[in-house]
């Protein structure tokens, strides 16, 4: 079969031109050097549409060389539409190799979840985010969030958690619970689920956040404290699952989705698919140290 | 301190505000002699000019004018919710009152206001955050100044609800389902809910039913009485003035054309548009 190369040689290594890519980079440093704090960038025009993972591409993109090994995850898995259709893209635009395996991957591109497997120093994490600003649920004009920032004027923010606590006795909060970083700016954690703050903060590894709807890049640098906002008497913790645990490995220390049957029963399974598949095969597993686990089972 | 020292609570210098571009000659050109607060020359508009005074702990101080004489904007100056064109003002428990809280940065501003200040406005919707329920308004205040603890919040709030008269057990309801009075009540709870020194009542009676402006009215006295707290006192209607406050002043077209004792000035006005204002108040 003839290769397909035909319409590749007409666009520059890894889609995006070279002044753009380093136009992100530059605006990487600056959200690296102000951890938190959400950088303005040009967003360039790509083959989807702003919002379905551009924040994630452009970020990913510029980043990308020949000899990166990509893993694209969409909410834990491997294979739905969403990491296929991403990964075969970057792949086509630079022939690099793409994986699985979390512990075999140099870049990671992922939408609403961070992995159960332990991420290492060379490794890079760069999450999709539909919307960076945390403080939009609260207060709707963009310049007076951003005098917010400057000024680090989170009480609606707070009063929005009290608000939760008082109307349904909880943080009701399921994805995105804001956090603080480096004891400075309020960042929403791209959706991810409770489950995964605590791996936010003080890890080996870089997480870059874009969002390309809403042209904003930040970042949360290596060894860096992230804090889920709390009360001095009404604390964070992660999703509680009971009871529950994975039917397919009986695992309980993982993030589980639920299934349902179609005769309405309800199942759990592990969301990450490359750790259950893991877990299955009866491999070596290196999950993260989650301290709030220690707090809720056993 | 001795008494003869008199050592203000707040002093306010020259304080100005004019939109649009003065020229040269639109101080000299407007104001009551003018019956004008729009600069000939430039059609800048004057909203006030060269206001001073000192405020003294525990005072209250009433401005009073009619509709455009720009004594709401003397309040909203003073409560950063507008920068004055020209003008300074010290708070005696910012930095020992040596610094011109008007020129400070908008963090420092912020501190002041939610530390040192409480701002009960005309429309509640102005000061409280119709989205929160009361009690979340006022944790909004108790969270500003550095207070994290849900239950110690809830506390002082209903220990803040109960003072002004509105049933606890509506705490936890939004104040879009509350009567024009209670929404007033709490607005006035959250202002006081840190214990400021310094409290501005901008028509805080207009629009209210005359049984409820009685009830509000009475409640400002209790609470001055009892906290001790400075307050200055902005309204058009006389009654409001005479019944609240020590000391007053009287702006027209931007400008304060008379100021002393209430009595004195409700007694015998010495400006003709005083005069007039006191000769209409039946």
């Amino acid at each position: 079969m003839t290769p397909y190369t035909k319409y590749q040689s007409r666009y520059n290594f890894a889609f995006i031109d070279e002044s753009t890519k380093k136009e992100i980079r530059r605006k990487l440093l600056k959200a690296i050097a102000i951890p938190g704090y959400q950088v303005p960038y040009s967003s360039p025009e790509m083959p989807i549409a702003r919002g379905w993972g551009t924040g994630g591409l452009h970020v990913t993109l510029s980043l990308i060389g020949k000899e990166d090994v990509l893993k694209v995850i969409d909410q834990g898995s491997d294979a739905s539409v969403n990491a296929c259709n991403l990964r075969e893209f970057i792949q086509s635009m630079t022939q690099c190799q793409t994986t699985y395996d979390t512990v075999d991957a140099t870049l990671i591109q992922s939408r609403h979840r961070i992995t159960e497997e332990a991420l290492r120093e060379d490794q890079i994490f760069i999450f999709q985010v539909p919307q960076p600003e945390p403080l939009r649920s609260v207060e709707r004009y963009e310049f007076k969030t951003r005098q917010m920032h400057g000024e680090a004027d989170y009480a609606k923010m707070w009063v929005s958690l009290y608000e939760s606590f008082v109307r349904h006795g909880d943080i009701m909060l399921g994805a995105g619970y804001p956090v603080k970083v480096n004891g400075r700016y309020i960042m929403a954690p791209s959706p991810i689920p409770r489950w995964d703050i605590p791996n936010l903060s003080q890890a080996k590894t870089l997480y870059l956040f874009g969002a390309g709807r809403e042209k904003r890049l930040y970042a949360v640098p290596p060894f860096t404290t992230v804090e889920p906002l709390e009360f001095e008497d009404v604390k964070f913790n992660i999703e509680q699952f009971g009871d529950q645990r994975c039917y397919k490995t009986k695992y309980t220390r993982a993030f589980l989705d639920e299934l349902y049957l179609d005769d309405g029963s309800r199942m759990h399974v592990v969301n990450d698919s490359n750790f259950l598949d893991k877990l299955e095969a009866g491999a070596e597993v290196n999950p993260f140290f989650n301290p709030y686990l220690a707090k809720i089972d056993l | 301190m001795s008494m003869q020292q008199h050592p203000w609570l707040l002093r306010v210098e020259n304080l100005t505000k004019i939109y649009g571009e003065p020229g040269p000659d639109t101080l000299s050109k407007t104001g009551p002699s003018f019956e004008s607060n729009i600069c000939p020359d430039t059609d800048s508009i004057v909203a006030c000019a060269d206001v001073s005074f000192d405020l003294y702990p525990g005072e209250v101080l009433g401005i009073v004018g009619e509709s455009g004489s720009g004594k709401s904007t003397v309040v909203k100056l003073l409560c950063f919710d507008m920068e004055p064109s020209v003008g300074n003002a010290w708070l005696r428990p910012y930095m020992d009152g040596a610094v011109d809280m008007l020129h400070v940065s908008g963090q420092q501003k912020r501190f002041i206001r939610h530390h040192l200040m409480g701002v009960v406005y005309q429309n509640p919707r102005d000061g409280l955050n119709f989205r929160f329920s009361s009690g979340g308004n006022i944790a909004e205040k108790l969270i500003m100044a550095g207070h994290m603890h849900v239950g110690r919040i809830r506390e002082r709030a209903s220990f803040l609800l109960e003072k002004t008269e509105v049933p606890i057990r509506r705490m936890d309801d939004l104040p879009a389902s509350f009567s024009g009075g209670m929404q007033q009540r709490v607005q006035i709870a959250k202002a006081i809910a840190n214990h400021p020194p310094l409290l501005f009542l901008d028509e805080v009676t207009t629009g209210l039913d005359v049984s409820v402006q009685a009830k509000v009215l009475d409640l400002i006295r209790e609470l001055q009485q009892e906290l001790g707290v400075a307050m200055i006192v902005v309204s058009h209607d006389l009654s409001v003035i005479r019944m609240l406050t020590d000391r007053t002043l009287v702006m027209k077209n931007g400008r304060v054309v008379e100021s002393g004792l209430t009595d004195q000035i409700l007694q015998d006005p010495q400006h003709p548009y005083t005069q007039l204002l006191v000769s209409s108040l039946l």
